[in-house]
């Protein structure tokens, strides 16, 4: 949280994220960049624009469209001693690198006896909510989630867009950084004297006793949204922001069932196998008996995303729906 | 008298061969478990490659890699004990038969993903390269992988931007067991890698001086700027895939012609023909390899096994405390 004092300037979520790069690379000759466009193009999603005017063609490394070479030879370097920033398009198709991931960058520290370590920085867009059809709209940071050797980070707002990436670059492990799609045009206000923060530790966004809503990513802002309806009905509802998925902050989300007796989690994935699985058995494990209500699920329809804008609507997690939840929940 | 050149090329393929049979009866035995896939009758790939790469040039190899590790300079023990999963292996007990790992070395594995060390050998070349190292890397791949994406990627990319590999094809013409015929619709491998504009040459590989050769002009250009060669080498796995493979998809007669032109074989003849190699020479060297990996086994049985306790360690890095 920004204390009146502290100076701020109004940010993007995509220059917080560009300023981060752009600062690493000019503080340590180890760190680069790849990925498909972003050097000429500036970026899919304009996030590497004019980088490669700054640092030129051999730290902003446009790839050819290869996705298990380029995130394995990121891979490789970080193992030879570099700092990769490995820029995957979106997570879509971060399933042709899968094998690079969970096989080599996952495991190679574990395998080998502790002789190697992976210190690879891997962003990737996620999610939905744009009509780009099924194969350009998962959320699946759940299966990186899942694997041990990983790190799984979603900043969802302007301070951490800005401050996860120097953590991340310093960690000697790799850290895969979900940017969710929506967020790159949010705005936030940054304190003009940051800090790196952690990458581990879930944040309360809003504080209230009633009811839990717990998320990340891309789901924040629907949720806050829902949060200040509740408020508006009488319902304070407390936000939690995991922020990571991997690992994932449990302490946190027992403090907030055990504060709050009421959860609702929130997730773009699916229900099935998901992040809010694992967090509702979290829960189970460890606070089934400060609840005073069954655990809620807003989660996306068990389909692929369809493109056309009703029905896309109906698939995602919306604030409405959160706000129903949330409602059943204390009663009202 | 041959030189001590050749010599030692012919003592480091009759180390891994030695080496390799014994490992074959100590899976027996039962004290090795899991995969073990022998390298027998494609020895002089690994030593005529890796004895001319210098000590901080990197090596990835595959799942079938202990002659590589061997060949590398890494300790039998270590090896032969990370094979009985013991604390002392040179992965800890982690890794087994297929995943031989040596920093010290730069022997990046020891990876059993088929095409899966391409990729990260592009990446250890980059390293160089932008550092302006003149480092080559070697990265080891049966033709099978030559079927794989990461494959064709890796060898663009590699060519592309013009990085220091060495890919190292070993084709023994069965991927399991899989004839090279029956997955490649062009079987002239290195028409894969021209079509990446890789310079690209077939290479006798049980020949252990022409595999040499090769290797050192290969290794020469690569490290002078030349960018990735890719080198086909041409040979025969005598033994079974796994010690799980019953050979049902070659013939007999098919390995015995093989076997006619075993590395091994063919160049002891040549030493004691042209060299002047005595039956005394080849007694001793005999003897001394038998030493040496009696020495191995006899390490990995007095080896430890790591405690349980441990088990969640290097998942993640462990910070040492500055």
């Amino acid at each position: 949280m920004t204390s009146l004092a502290t100076p701020t300037r109004t940010i993007t979520y995509r220059e917080a994220m560009r300023e981060s790069m752009s600062d690493a690379m000019r503080n340590d000759p180890r760190v680069f960049l790849m990925g498909e466009d972003v050097g000429r193009y500036g970026g899919c999603y304009a996030v590497s624009k004019g980088m490669l005017e700054e640092f030129g063609p051999d730290r902003v490394r446009d790839t050819p469209l290869s996705e298990a070479a380029f995130v394995g030879a990121g891979i490789g370097a970080a193992l030879a001693g570099l700092r990769p920033i490995v820029e995957v398009m979106t997570v879509n198709f971060s399933l042709l690198a899968l094998d690079q991931i969970v096989n080599t960058a996952a495991l190679y520290s574990h395998m080998s006896g502790g002789q190697f370590n992976v210190p690879i920085v891997i962003r990737m867009t996620t999610g939905a909510g744009r009509q780009l059809g099924a194969q350009h709209s998962h959320s699946l940071e759940v299966w990186y989630a899942h694997v041990p050797g990983l790190k799984v980070v979603t900043p969802a707002t302007v301070e951490d867009a800005r401050w996860m990436l120097p953590t991340a670059l310093e960690d000697p492990d790799p850290v895969i950084i979900f940017e969710h799609a929506a967020l790159y045009n949010s705005e936030g206000d940054l304190p003009e004297q940051g800090a790196p923060v952690d990458l581990d530790r879930a944040v309360v966004r809003r504080p209230g006793p009633d009811v839990g809503l717990i998320t990340y990513g891309g789901s924040l802002p629907k949720t806050l949204a829902a949060a200040t309806e509740l408020a508006e009905e009488g319902i304070s509802a407390q936000v939690l922001d995991l922020r990571s998925l991997r690992p994932l902050d449990t302490e946190a989300i027992l403090t907030t069932a055990a504060s709050t007796h009421r959860i609702v989690i929130v997730d773009e994935g699916w229900k099935t196998a998901g992040i809010s699985a694992e967090i509702a058995a979290s829960i189970a494990e460890g606070a089934i008996w400060e609840l005073d209500a069954p655990i809620r699920r807003v989660c996306s329809v068990e389909v692929p995303i369809p493109y056309a804008r009703h029905m896309e609507d109906a698939a995602l997690p919306q604030t409405a729906g959160i706000v129903a939840a949330a409602r059943e929940l204390v009663g009202r | 008298m041959s030189d001590s050149h050749d010599l030692d090329l012919l003592r480091q393929m009759l180390r891994i061969r030695r080496f390799e049979e014994r490992c074959a009866q100590l899976y027996q035995a039962e004290k090795i478990r899991g995969f073990l896939h022998l390298y027998i009758g494609e020895e002089g790939v690994a030593v005529g490659v890796i004895g001319s790469l210098l000590p901080d040039d990197a090596v990835v190899a595959t799942y079938r890699e202990h002659g590589h590790a061997l060949a590398r300079g890494m300790d039998p023990g270590a090896v032969m004990a990370e094979m009985y999963g013991k604390m002392e292996g040179c992965s800890r007990g982690r890794g087994g038969s297929m995943h031989l790992f040596d920093a010290s070395r730069r022997f990046y594995g020891g990876n059993a993903i088929v095409g899966g060390g391409l990729p990260l050998a592009v990446g250890l070349a980059l390293a160089d390269r932008l550092r302006d190292q003149p480092r080559v890397t070697a990265v080891f791949f049966g033709e099978g992988a030559v079927a794989e994406g990461e494959f064709h990627e890796s060898m663009n990319l590699a060519a592309l931007w013009n990085l220091p590999v060495l890919f190292c094809c070993e084709n023994n013409l069965y991927a399991m067991g899989t004839a090279l015929e029956r997955s490649e619709s062009q079987t002239r491998l290195t028409l894969k890698a021209a079509s990446y504009e890789v310079p690209a040459w077939e290479v006798d590989g049980m020949d252990v001086l022409a595999v040499e050769d090769a290797a050192r002009k290969a290794i020469e250009s690569v490290r002078s700027g030349g960018g990735p060669h890719f080198l086909e080498m041409r040979t025969f796995r005598f033994r079974a895939h796994s010690m799980f493979d019953p050979e049902l998809y070659r013939s007999k007669e098919e390995v015995e012609v093989w076997k006619e032109r075993d590395p091994i074989e063919l160049f002891t003849r040549r030493l004691i023909t042209d060299g002047g190699l005595t039956e005394d020479d080849l007694a001793t060297m005999e003897s001394d390899v038998a030493e040496e990996i009696e020495a191995a086994v006899a390490f990995a049985e007095a080896g430890t096994w790591e405690p349980v306790e441990e088990l969640t360690r290097f998942v993640y890095s462990e910070v040492v405390p500055s």
